[in-house]
């Protein structure tokens, strides 16, 4: 029986996993990264368009702040959020962004004077402030106010990576790599590591760690269109989910990008958009105005995606032997803003469709790309219900983005909760309390468990084919829990979801390797990832409304009086087909930001009872506060600053606003 | 090719080179496999469709299959390249793939360019030396827009192997550190915020292993899939370097 031990236990070398690493290592607790791939291959790498933070450098970025950073999220997640967890999250924005400047991201930088940018269509001259020349630039992205996008050309998400991953290897944490966490070990409701397989040779290990932190990304290969890596596969939050006690949050919250090539699904970045780029229908009209007049083609994502499925079937769509799609045209940005800020955009095109953005538009439509949900934490990251269980990033539900994410909150959450989760890990770990006492003998039993399960699927000769159930399965999926979900159809995926279930009790390996045997990881997987698609179907069937990116046409209302509320998905007991629901209520009477119109979109939702009585408090506050500055009336509405880690707490500088 | 008749479409035969260093018994061997062609077909698609179809042994690495990430170096009818991108529109029906050279082998098409990664890393300290930490509460430094281009220019290489593999030198010498390691210095070496002198870059580049090794052969740029300016990097290195040993 092998057993390693660490202090901590990082699943994933993405950008979360390498930050909270770091984070532990700094305040002088071991770290083991376990790792599907090399950490610099991680689907972190893929985010290409920026990462938001007010830093209001460039002039359309002017009034930029916390406060706005903080409006424009929760609209966003309409008001599907943890407004608490969001304030969190854009007071360290900033300084994760500055940190990455430290540490040597390239990011891309503001030139001072004048200069021309594309806005609503037309070339406008905007001149930048001396005073900000050098300084991190940004870009516009969806659903913001303000140009908050911080970036690195289109390959933000690369820079970062590369910067963050090689500190890593400065701070001599240890990677250990193509290795895959495929159980928890977890006793009385806390958790003590996991059961690792070595995917070259096959040998299981059990890492036993006084905390265990799960990195391991979005589960977007539960789709069949996808912009997602392959290693996407939602791994980290079956594993939770297998344990009965971490509970799933607001699986059904999965978000839609609206520019994937079509029809591969590769992304092309909201950042075609935010530069000006505009969404064309078959017949060349620019059709996003008619429907969203305020914001266009820089509506929030779920409302963009939405619009344009809805224009295609009104049969606007072009056609093409693969089916219809709409056109993205940039060829108004020019030449030279494509080539310096849009060249893996360019790369893209002309790779995979053979055609080049600055003279031809690109064949788009929207496909899955993000998983709200996940994992269940608390606003430390751990899991409220397994103690010593940690999540950062997509794999987790930390639930700053609600029902709907923005553009340029993802990659931003990556490094901002590795920095927070990470220091609460190592408090976690500084507490004797919480020192690993764990038996060889429940490692040994969980160890047992899982060699039992792969023999079982390697020996049992049942008729079954994973990689035909798989594909089963991502079809259920992309047509009936897609973006436009109706009871019926739900009601049928889930069904067909059990039904796969039952099947996939029945697989058989035809290759027997014990080894690197790619069939019998998809085996594997494939029995946890069904458990994910029915939290996902069971979730949107149950949920009778609208909200963000969960779409009915059934229950075309956001109903806050019934649902604002968030869904827990627990799986108690492995015979089980389906996830046991539950639902805990956000709390509208410490919210800083009731429940209203999000400034895009629907415009009718069923108010909450107490929406108007928080507003009311809200008002005497800030009468009560009249002449004191932001940051008192903010402390006033809602305190978080105590929730943050007492290294986060001070106040972000700009250029415009000195440290208050 | 927009020549060839969208609805009877090629035969393809890809013959994979097989070996599996953990098994004893196997030895390097060529299989090949048929399958008929589908528009927009690209390696990851067509070898998926291997996998899933025909062959449920055979191992070979994606990750973004969007040529962002650098798994799938390999080589393509001789050449290393990403076999993610490549469309087999633009390849002959017979096709032949091997494992990336120089690297260690974990089986068939896969490759263990992490561990090389890592070495790497360790080795050139490929990471911002600087004395101070940041405040992060502060607003950040200044940098040039234009230097913080070209440092971004350097810094896109997805580190894929495929310059090491088409390297003369590499080939010749396991110690060499190949046009990505001499490229990531020479992105150091630019960036105002790494506390180094050439000095420094000498004690780690500045001899046969480093930037003295290179032939100038032309390997790494031609094959180079992000287009970066290696060759340049590289005798622009070496002048720097010579200077720094003459001094």
């Amino acid at each position: 029986m092998k057993i390693r031990y660490t202090d901590v236990l990082v699943v994933g070398g993405g950008l979360a996993g390498l930050r909270m690493a770091i984070a532990v290592r700094r305040r002088g607790h071991e770290a083991v990264i376990l790792s599907l791939v090399p950490p610099k291959r991680s689907h972190s790498a893929a985010a290409q368009g920026g990462m938001q933070a007010s830093l209001a450098n460039v002039i359309q970025g002017q009034g930029d702040n916390e406060d706005v950073h903080f409006e424009d999220t929760v609209r966003g997640s309409d008001w599907g959020a943890d407004q608490e967890v969001v304030r969190m999250f854009v007071h360290t924005a900033p300084k994760a962004v500055r940190e990455l400047a430290a540490w040597g991201v390239p990011w891309s930088r503001v030139r001072k004077g004048e200069r021309e940018v594309v806005i609503n269509g037309e070339r406008v001259g905007v001149t930048e402030r001396d005073a900000a020349h050098g300084l991190v630039a940004q870009r516009q992205f969806g659903g913001t106010r303000k140009w908050r996008t911080c970036y690195a050309s289109d390959g933000t998400g690369h820079a970062m990576l590369y910067t963050v991953s090689d500190l890593a290897i400065a701070a001599a944490i240890p990677v250990h790599e193509r290795m895959e966490a495929i159980a928890l070990i977890h006793d009385a409701g806390r958790c003590h590591g996991a059961v690792v397989r070595n995917l070259m040779t096959g040998e299981l290990t059990a890492y036993v760690a006084k905390a265990s932190a799960l990195a391991t990304g979005g589960a977007g290969r539960l789709y069949r269109v996808t912009t997602n890596a392959v290693i996407c596969e939602g791994m980290g939050q079956a594993i939770a989910l297998d344990t009965g006690v971490a509970a799933l949050g607001n699986m059904e919250a999965v978000q839609f990008h609206p520019t994937g090539i079509f029809p591969a699904g590769i992304l092309v970045t909201e950042g075609c958009r935010g530069d000006g780029g505009l969404l064309l229908d078959g017949d060349g009209h620019r059709f996003m105005p008619d429907y969203e007049p305020e914001k266009r083609e820089l509506a929030s994502r779920d409302v963009v995606s939405r619009r344009m499925e809805q224009h295609i079937a009104a049969g606007k769509g072009a056609r093409s032997r693969f089916g219809e799609h709409l056109w993205l045209d940039i060829t108004l940005l020019g030449r030279e803003h494509i080539e310096r800020n849009l060249r893996e955009v360019q790369e893209i095109c002309r790779n995979f469709l053979g055609i080049d953005p600055v003279t031809e538009p690109i064949p788009v439509r929207p496909a899955q790309h993000y998983t709200m949900g996940g994992i269940r934490t608390d606003h430390t990251g751990e899991s409220p219900t397994l103690k010593g269980l940690f999540a950062a990033g997509e794999v987790a539900c930390w639930d700053m983005h609600g029902f709907n994410r923005l553009g340029g909150n993802s990659v931003a959450e990556t490094v901002v909760a590795g920095m927070i989760v990470g220091e609460s890990i190592a408090d976690f770990c500084d507490r004797s309390a919480n020192d690993a006492v764990v038996s060889t003998g429940l490692a040994r039993d969980f160890l047992g468990r899982e060699q039992v399960r792969l023999d079982g699927l390697l020996k049992g000769g049942g008729g079954e084919n994973a990689n035909a159930l798989k594909a089963a399965m991502q079809k259920v999926m992309t047509d009936k829990v897609g973006i436009f979900r109706h009871g019926e159809a739900l009601a049928a995926a889930v069904e067909e979801l059990q039904q796969l279930v039952e099947r996939s009790r029945h697989l058989g390996v035809g290759y027997k390797a014990a080894g690197a045997n790619p069939e019998l990881v998809v085996a594997y997987r494939l029995q946890l990832m069904l458990r994910l698609a029915l939290c996902t179907a069971a979730g949107a069937l149950a949920r009778t409304e609208s909200r963000g990116a969960h779409y009915r046409d059934d229950y075309p209302r956001r109903n806050d009086e019934a649902w604002l509320q968030r869904t827990l998905a627990l799986w108690p007991d492995p015979a089980d087909t389906l996830p046991t629901l539950d639902y805990e209520a956000l709390d509208i009477s410490s919210m800083e930001l009731p429940p209203g119109w999000r400034g895009y979109g629907a415009r009718d939702h069923i108010a909450h009872p107490d929406a108007q009585l928080r507003q009311a408090d809200i008002d005497h506050v800030k009468v009560e506060q009249a002449g004191a500055d932001r940051f008192a009336l903010q402390e006033a509405l809602m305190p978080f600053r105590h929730l943050l880690p007492e290294r986060y707490r001070g106040p972000n500088e700009r250029l415009a606003e000195g440290m208050s | 090719m927009s020549t060839r008749d969208p609805d009877r479409p090629r035969g393809l035969r890809i013959e994979v080179l097989r070996h599996n260093p953990a098994d004893s018994a196997s030895r390097p061997r060529l299989q090949g496999y048929d399958l008929a062609e589908a528009p927009g077909m690209t390696l990851f698609i067509a070898l998926n469709e291997i996998r899933e179809t025909q062959d449920p042994s055979l191992q070979f690495d994606f990750v973004c299959r969007a040529g962002i990430c650098g798994s799938c170096g390999m080589l393509i009818n001789g050449r290393p390249g990403l076999a993610c991108r490549t469309l087999t529109q633009d390849l002959d029906a017979h096709i032949r793939l091997a494992p990336l050279p120089v690297f260690e082998l974990i089986g068939d098409l896969s490759v263990n360019t992490g561990k090389w990664m890592r070495a790497m890393g360790e080795r050139l300290q490929s990471w911002l030396h600087d004395g101070s930490a940041a405040d992060v509460d502060r607003v950040e430094a200044a940098m040039d827009p234009d230097l913080a281009d070209e440092i971004y220019e350097l810094d896109r290489c997805i580190e894929c192997g495929c310059c090491v593999a088409a390297c003369g030198t590499a080939r010749m010498r396991a110690d060499f550190v190949g046009a990505v390691g001499l490229n990531r210095i020479a992105r150091f070496r630019l960036d105002p915020r790494d506390g180094r002198g050439d000095g420094d870059f000498y004690e780690l580049i500045g001899d046969d292993q480093g930037v003295f090794g290179c032939m100038a052969l032309l390997g790494c740029q031609d094959v180079c899939p992000k287009d970066l300016p290696l060759q340049a990097q590289i005798a622009f290195l070496r002048r720097s370097m010579a200077r720094q040993g003459f001094g």
